[in-house]
């Protein structure tokens, strides 16, 4: 057992606690602070179902940013479905191939090219049109470095200089059990894998939170029917219980 | 008209993105409010002017601005969520009207944002506490509070970028919470907070007491009678009436606001419906809203509540009013229901234009659309209405009721160009608590993409009027459209058509005083 697989083995367990402890911290705040007025970006569904269906569009089609500019939405949609058929793809290396899984690996080998070159028409823009330079931070654009270095570090192994992904499956499933195996020493793996460790660690730091938060988003997940339903937050009430002595008063008096 | 730098009008019916161009509305802010209002609104007050008359921050102002961002965010989900998930994409880069008009960058959305969130960063995150420069956080100093001060009262809190942005951040959320953490610091704005402490004071935010709501209101029902020979009442505090209206103050002397109230007036006289106004609770825009005070929002919503239990009614509906709107609509009953004294029959509350609108549809209104054919009408959504509320039970039915009626009552309506318009409408430029006149140069700047859209029906349509069902806008408008090339008259309200077709068939009003009585008659039917 080299030091390099016990170093990575032990990066990568400490990166899926953070990430697991980092978002969900966050989800769990998320979920608990109230929304304590019905703010739903109207014309907003008026039923939890419909509610159902624009999220489903906002997540999957990206709809509002579609109808935003056409250019980042196709950078954007491509990179993400790009990004899911190759994250897919890597599901072999935590578990047994199936029928499945074989045929989507073509599938998710050349979804590649589609994920680095939306990433890049994305850094594009945050070059070169002076509102989005104006508003990217260092941060914005080493993300899409992180991103890209990912991409072009896994196409290397994809279709130029192979590695041994029977020792990698090993490994990874190793790490599952609580149990050392060797990585390949190749350096493109090892990059590969330090960039990803990197992504789950700073994910619950970043604005990667985007991907859990959505979900929460109060303009786009509530239910258009505040006539019909009072919806009050908890805090909201505990107003309403120290009042409550004057609003009596107005009631009766 | 003073001398203000007029945004050139391209006539093609759509904006042209402006290249950006910083501190182009680097200033001060609008006025400061005096601690005197901030007491009044319950914040704090420890402050004053020093020797060259600025207003200093409160002690500790540093603390005590972090604490309430610090409770905010524990108390507003969105603004925790829109402060950490925001991916910088630049969606909402170029839609919204003040960054159009004044080109000033930090007036696009999401900078706006960034204000407060590279705060929020510095202050409250990992990455911004270790790594401030990656990810461009910032200390909170008296740079930063000018800053917050002088953009968060350049946005009108109008949501346009919320449509567009993937994951519905919502700038007004920000900027509302921006605004509850300067009321902390001794940074209120004087127009907003002024006109709060009237409501509280008189019930109103002009300030207007009960004897000259009186006196005004028996005025109004002078001139209709003059116009059309009938008695159509405008009641006020009439206990026992059927419905309680709650309109913008504006409507009871502004131009053409007044014109709209007159059109209420005369559909609940022809629908034979009682009604009254309240001087307890006589306005209906809820400046509460602007500075992002659930508390003082509430202390306003609930005395439409109480002026509705002291006067018996079964109904409460709102006159023409964009903020007010979204506040009824979608906060009213989160804020000083349950409204279950009320008839469940209705809504509550209900829209004035749901009320016309159903009369329409069932007949009870005789309507005389030539009586409007001098105009050629076009329909501005008022942003609150179009992206903060409903009308009626379908999702959009906000933009169908106004137009629907529009039509009943005009027989020319042409609509401005699809993205101006629904819920992609632009803000008036005088929303959100900026309608003063310290803010003239932005409200001028800000309407530039209404007026684009204005402007090419007028030339491509033969457009002679705007509609609005705003008092905000309708006051915007007038005052500004002037620099544009057009006349204040070309402003309208919606039920001011109304109130021009509908025939008056009903002699003598539901609610006919015992005095009014000599005129006749007995074949009331009410």
């Amino acid at each position: 057992m080299t030091f390099v697989s016990i170093f990575y083995g032990l990066l990568f367990w400490a990166a899926t606690l953070v990430l697991v402890v980092g978002v969900g911290r966050k989800i769990y705040l998320y979920a608990t602070i109230p929304a304590p007025l019905k703010i739903p970006t109207t014309p907003a569904p008026v039923t939890q179902v419909g509610v159902v269906g624009r999220m489903f569009r906002e997540v999957v089609l990206f709809e509002s940013l579609f109808r935003a500019n056409k250019y980042t939405w196709l950078f954007a949609f491509m990179f993400h479905m790009a990004l899911w058929l190759v994250l897919l793809r890597h599901t072999r290396y935590f578990m047994d191939m199936n029928s499945l899984l074989s045929f989507i690996q073509p599938f998710g080998k050349y979804a590649s090219f589609a994920m680095v070159f939306g990433l890049a028409g994305l850094w594009a823009r945050r070059l070169l049109v002076d509102r989005v330079r104006y508003i990217s931070a260092p941060s914005d654009h080493l993300m899409l470095a992180l991103l890209i270095g990912i991409g072009l570090s896994g196409m290397m192994m994809t279709f130029v200089s192979p590695t041994d992904i029977t020792m990698v499956k090993g490994f990874f499933r190793g790490l599952m059990t609580f149990d050392f195996h060797p990585l390949p020493a190749s350096p493109i793996l090892l990059v590969h894998l330090f960039l990803v460790a990197l992504l789950m660690l700073i994910f619950p730091i970043s604005k990667l939170l985007h991907a859990p938060g959505v979900f929460f988003s109060p303009t786009r997940n509530q239910v258009d029917n505040p006539r019909e339903k009072r919806h009050i937050a908890a805090w909201a009430l505990a107003l309403e219980k120290n009042k409550q002595s004057d609003r009596n008063e107005v009631k009766h008096g | 008209m003073a001398d203000y730098e007029v945004p050139k009008l391209n006539g093609e019916g759509y904006i042209q993105i402006p290249k950006i161009k910083p501190g182009a509305m680097a200033g001060k802010g609008p006025f400061i409010a005096k601690p005197d209002f901030q007491k009044a609104l319950n914040f704090p007050a420890d402050f004053q002017a020093d020797g060259a008359g600025k207003f200093e921050l409160v002690p500790d102002w540093k603390d005590r601005a972090l604490n309430k961002l610090d409770d905010l965010r524990h108390r507003y989900r969105s603004l925790q969520l829109y402060l950490d998930i925001c991916v910088k994409c630049g969606a909402c880069t170029d839609k919204c009207h003040y960054y159009v008009g004044t080109h000033d960058p930090k007036n696009m959305p999401v900078a706006r944002q960034d204000l407060l969130r590279k705060v929020y960063r510095r202050y409250f995150t990992f990455a911004g506490k270790h790594f401030p420069k990656l990810v461009g956080a910032v200390d909170l100093t008296e740079e930063v509070v000018d800053d917050w001060y002088n953009y968060y009262h350049q946005c009108s809190q109008c949501r346009r970028c919320s449509v567009y942005c993937p994951y519905g951040i919502d700038t007004a959320e920000v900027s509302m919470a921006a605004r509850e953490i300067l009321d902390h610091i001794g940074r209120g704005s004087k127009y907003n907070n002024e006109i709060i402490s009237k409501v509280f004071k008189v019930g109103n935010n002009l300030g207007l007491p009960q004897p000259a709501l009186a006196d005004t209101l028996e005025g109004l029902e002078e001139d209709v009678e003059a116009d059309t020979g009938i008695k159509v009442r405008f009641p006020l505090d009439e206990e026992g009436a059927e419905v309680l209206l709650v309109t913008p103050s504006a409507d009871f002397f502004a131009e053409p606001h007044v014109d709209g109230l007159m059109g209420y007036a005369k559909v609940f006289h022809e629908a034979g419906i009682s009604w009254t106004l309240s001087s307890y609770a006589s306005e209906g825009a809820n400046f509460g809203m602007f500075i992002g005070s659930y508390e003082n929002m509430r202390r306003i919503a609930l005395r439409i509540r109480e002026a509705a239990i002291k006067l018996k009614v079964k109904r409460i509906v709102f006159g023409e009013c964009g903020h007010a709107w979204r506040v009824a609509y979608s906060f009213l009953n989160t804020l000083a229901g349950p409204f279950d004294f009320l008839d469940p029959k209705y809504p509550v509350p209900q829209h004035i234009l749901e009320v016309t609108w159903g009369l329409i549809q069932n007949g009870k209104l005789v309507i005389d659309k030539t009586q409007n054919d001098d105009k050629v009408l076009t329909f501005h959504d008022s942003c609150n209405v179009a992206r903060g509320s409903r009308m009626g039970d379908k999702p959009g039915g906000q933009f169908e009721y106004p137009r629907n009626v529009i039509k009943a009552v005009c027989n020319h309506f042409v609509d401005m160009p699809a993205d101006t318009i629904h819920d992609a409408t632009y803000c008036c430029g005088g929303g959100g608590g900026l309608l003063t006149d310290d803010l003239m140069e932005l409200r001028i700047k800000g309407a530039q993409p209404r007026m684009e859209a204005l402007k090419y029906v007028t030339e491509q349509q033969g457009v002679t009027h705007m509609a609005a069902i705003c008092a905000i806008c309708k006051s915007q408008f007038t005052k500004v459209i002037p620099y544009y090339g057009f006349k204040m008259d070309q402003i309208v309200s919606v039920h001011q058509l109304v109130s021009k077709a509908l025939v008056l068939q009903r002699p003598v009003s539901v609610q006919a005083r015992p005095d009014d009585d000599d005129e006749d008659d007995e074949n009331d039917d009410a």
